[in-house]
């Protein structure tokens, strides 16, 4: 572009090489908004910058972060994914019921609910390839049905869980005696770590990004496109149910009501995190950031003693922020 | 009214988008059916939700005593909390059918007035349960909680519990604007002897009444105030997300955590300590109140009127002197759910 390289003729090297790196990274601008407000926070109240609180502010975003992870896959390939929240509650209300009332063992209610909320995913993923449907549809509808199925299958009811696997995730661990860590955490850094690598190291995680930069160019190119898309909403789902563990695990407690705005809570995430609503474009680890962004928010904003609606106003504008910087800096770098 | 489907408010704006898409599914959903025939008298009943434990408990109720008085019972339901205009249309699907009597539990207290008063200007009786309208007038009678008074039974019990101890409250709140939600509040800080400034207040957080957004910001207020010795919660999920949070710092102060609801999830949760008292309301006696004065009014003409608190009673297995409670064993037994 001719306006970036005069541009550059004007920058220091330095300069330019920063503005590349942030051009180029898609973690650059949650990792620059999260340390902005850690920094902020820390300076203006005595409470947050303190071991206790970043292990809770590490705990309050397990739940929603992998929803997000899920998310990011789907937008990744251009779709959007409106029932990840669903299918997540669906599944808890299984498991806990088939281990509760149902008498099951905790490992095979466990086991049924990864398998469902797969399946559901996989539901998805077979509307939006083979009948060629816009994802925002599929998953709305799926959102409805799912829903409505919870309730159904819930009546009116929420199921406690009580068995020590399937509120493993939530069991605490002490890290030189000081430092509160939970299971939750080490089966979020392997799900990051792991979605991460297939991401970025695999033809797979090539094939995803190429998809969705442009479906129709990818196919051309030989790669089997609906296969692609398929198994990415089939992850997706399977990510969704760690998220249901998760969330036993934080609450022990399946509630057909919970996790009402979960869908757009991981959208969030996801967009602060640096992921083109357009596809082809984001990553697992910006995601994460985003997460944490909009979860030291809430923490930091409640310690700084401001009431709780601000916080879903600043989360707003950092969403907008979020996109126009994105806009800026490609429209500018690229 | 039940406030465990408050926090469905603000998913209604995205199910409202999402009705503009699919128009079908937002109907409202019906059991029984058909046109009334004959001298039978039949009553409506138009709920906020038919998943909500609170309304199902009322349902049932008004249910069973519809068979006991054998009148027929048409019931009705709002898709979610706040869904007013599946509430319009479910009165109006019933002064379609000839009822005799509309029992309502209104989503929105003003948006459904259009709709009653069509039924009153045909003969029907109307009566809110669980929630006034406003004004209040607008219906023939309400047969409701005081939520002033069960905020006011909520907060004198939190603040004689801490005895000589010195006050330091977190208030986690419903849904701002709400009419529940506001005169618990208040009640809860006049009972307690407090004002909304009063510095013994350390902090307040909107829940909801969601389990898992009450213990994220009870777990955030904490950080903030680890010295927090008494809470008010707006519902039972509110107080058991509050419980986790407080739970995962055992060594902390003994806390007083107060609540509002009696389902039978939140006795059990008093029973087993993970919260000290709640206060109990009674659908089903709203419900059973409701069918008598619609039979009545039908067969005798004795028209009921005003505004009839159905109780509060608070529910504790740690009693103060001075204030009245009954112990959980009473509340497993009458509660709801």
């Amino acid at each position: 572009m001719i306006t970036t390289s005069a541009r550059e003729q004007h920058a220091s090297p330095r300069g330019r090489a920063l503005l590349t790196w942030f051009a180029g990274s898609t973690t650059a601008g949650p990792l620059v908004a999260l340390l902005v407000a850690i920094a902020v926070f820390a300076l203006t109240t005595d409470t947050f910058f303190t071991v206790d609180n970043g292990s809770l502010i590490v705990q309050q975003v397990l739940v929603t972060g992998t929803l997000a992870i899920g998310q990011t896959l789907v937008i990744l390939t251009a779709g959007i994914d409106l029932a990840n929240a669903a299918i997540m509650v669906l599944g808890t209300l299984v498991i806990a019921r088939l281990a509760g009332e149902g008498g099951v063992p905790a490992l095979a209610a466990l086991a049924v609910g990864i398998v469902l909320c797969t399946a559901l995913g996989g539901v998805s993923g077979v509307l939006v390839t083979r009948l060629k449907l816009p994802p925002f549809i599929v998953t709305l509808g799926m959102l409805s049905v799912l829903t409505a199925t919870s309730q159904l299958y819930a009546s009116g009811q929420s199921f406690p869980v009580t068995s020590p696997l399937l509120t493993w995730l939530g069991e605490r661990r002490y890290l030189f005696g000081q430092i509160e860590l939970t299971v939750g955490m080490g089966v979020m850094v392997l799900l990051t770590a792991g979605i991460w690598f297939a991401l970025t190291q695999t033809s797979w995680g090539r094939n995803v990004y190429a998809v969705g930069d442009d479906e129709e160019a990818t196919r051309l190119s030989g790669v089997n496109t609906k296969r692609v898309i398929l198994s990415v909403y089939l992850l997706a789902g399977f990510v969704y149910a760690i998220a249901a563990w998760q969330a036993l695990g934080r609450i022990p407690n399946a509630d057909p009501n919970a996790f009402q705005l979960g869908n757009l809570e991981s959208i969030t995430a996801v967009v602060i995190g640096g992921t083109s609503l357009f596809g082809g474009r984001g990553s697992i680890p910006g995601t994460i950031l985003g997460a944490l962004v909009v979860t030291v928010l809430a923490n930091g904003l409640t310690q700084a003693g401001i009431d709780s609606l601000y916080q879903q106003v600043a989360t707003g504008i950092l969403v907008i922020v979020a996109v126009a910087v994105d806009r800026l800096v490609r429209g500018r770098a690229t | 009214m039940c406030l465990n489907k408050v926090r469905v408010r603000s998913t209604a704006l995205v199910l409202a988008a999402t009705c503009l898409a699919m128009t079908a599914a937002c109907t409202s959903e019906k059991s029984g059916s058909g046109a009334t025939s004959g001298d039978e008298i039949a009553i409506g009943l138009v709920t906020k939700t038919n998943s909500n434990p609170y309304f199902v408990a009322l349902r049932e109720s008004a249910q069973s005593e519809s068979e006991r008085r054998g009148v027929k019972l048409i019931a009705l339901a709002g898709k979610f909390d706040g869904d007013n205009q599946g509430q319009v249309d479910a009165v109006n699907n019933l002064v379609a059918q000839n009822v005799k009597g509309i029992l309502i539990t209104p989503s929105s207290s003003q948006g459904v007035l259009g709709a009653i008063a069509a039924a009153r200007a045909k003969g029907i009786l109307v009566i809110a349960l669980d929630t006034a309208t406003d004004p209040a007038d607008a219906v023939d009678a309400t047969f409701a909680t005081d939520n002033k008074a069960a905020g006011v039974a909520q907060g004198t019990y939190v603040r004689a519990a801490l005895d000589s101890r010195t006050p330091n409250v977190l208030l986690l709140d419903g849904t701002p604007g709400s009419t529940v939600d506001d005169q618990r509040h208040r009640g809860f800080l006049e009972g307690f002897g407090l004002t909304e400034e009063s510095p013994e207040i350390k902090g307040a957080a909107v829940t909801n009444g969601d389990q898992t957004k009450a213990q994220t910001a009870m777990e955030n207020l904490l950080q903030r105030d680890p010295g927090v010795n008494a809470v008010y919660t707006i519902n039972e999920p509110a107080a058991a997300g509050a419980a986790k949070a407080l739970a995962a710092r055992p060594d902390g102060e003994d806390v007083v955590v107060g609540s509002i609801d009696g389902s039978c999830t939140g006795v059990r949760n008093v029973k087993d300590g993970r919260f000290t008292a709640t206060v109990m309301q009674f659908p089903e006696k709203m419900a059973q109140l409701g069918v008598a004065a619609v039979v009545e009014h039908a067969e005798n003409g004795v028209k009921p009127s005003g505004f009839t608190d159905t109780g509060s009673q608070l529910i504790t297995d740690k009693p103060v002197p001075g204030v009245p409670s009954k112990d959980t064993a009473w509340g497993l037994r009458n509660c709801w759910g």
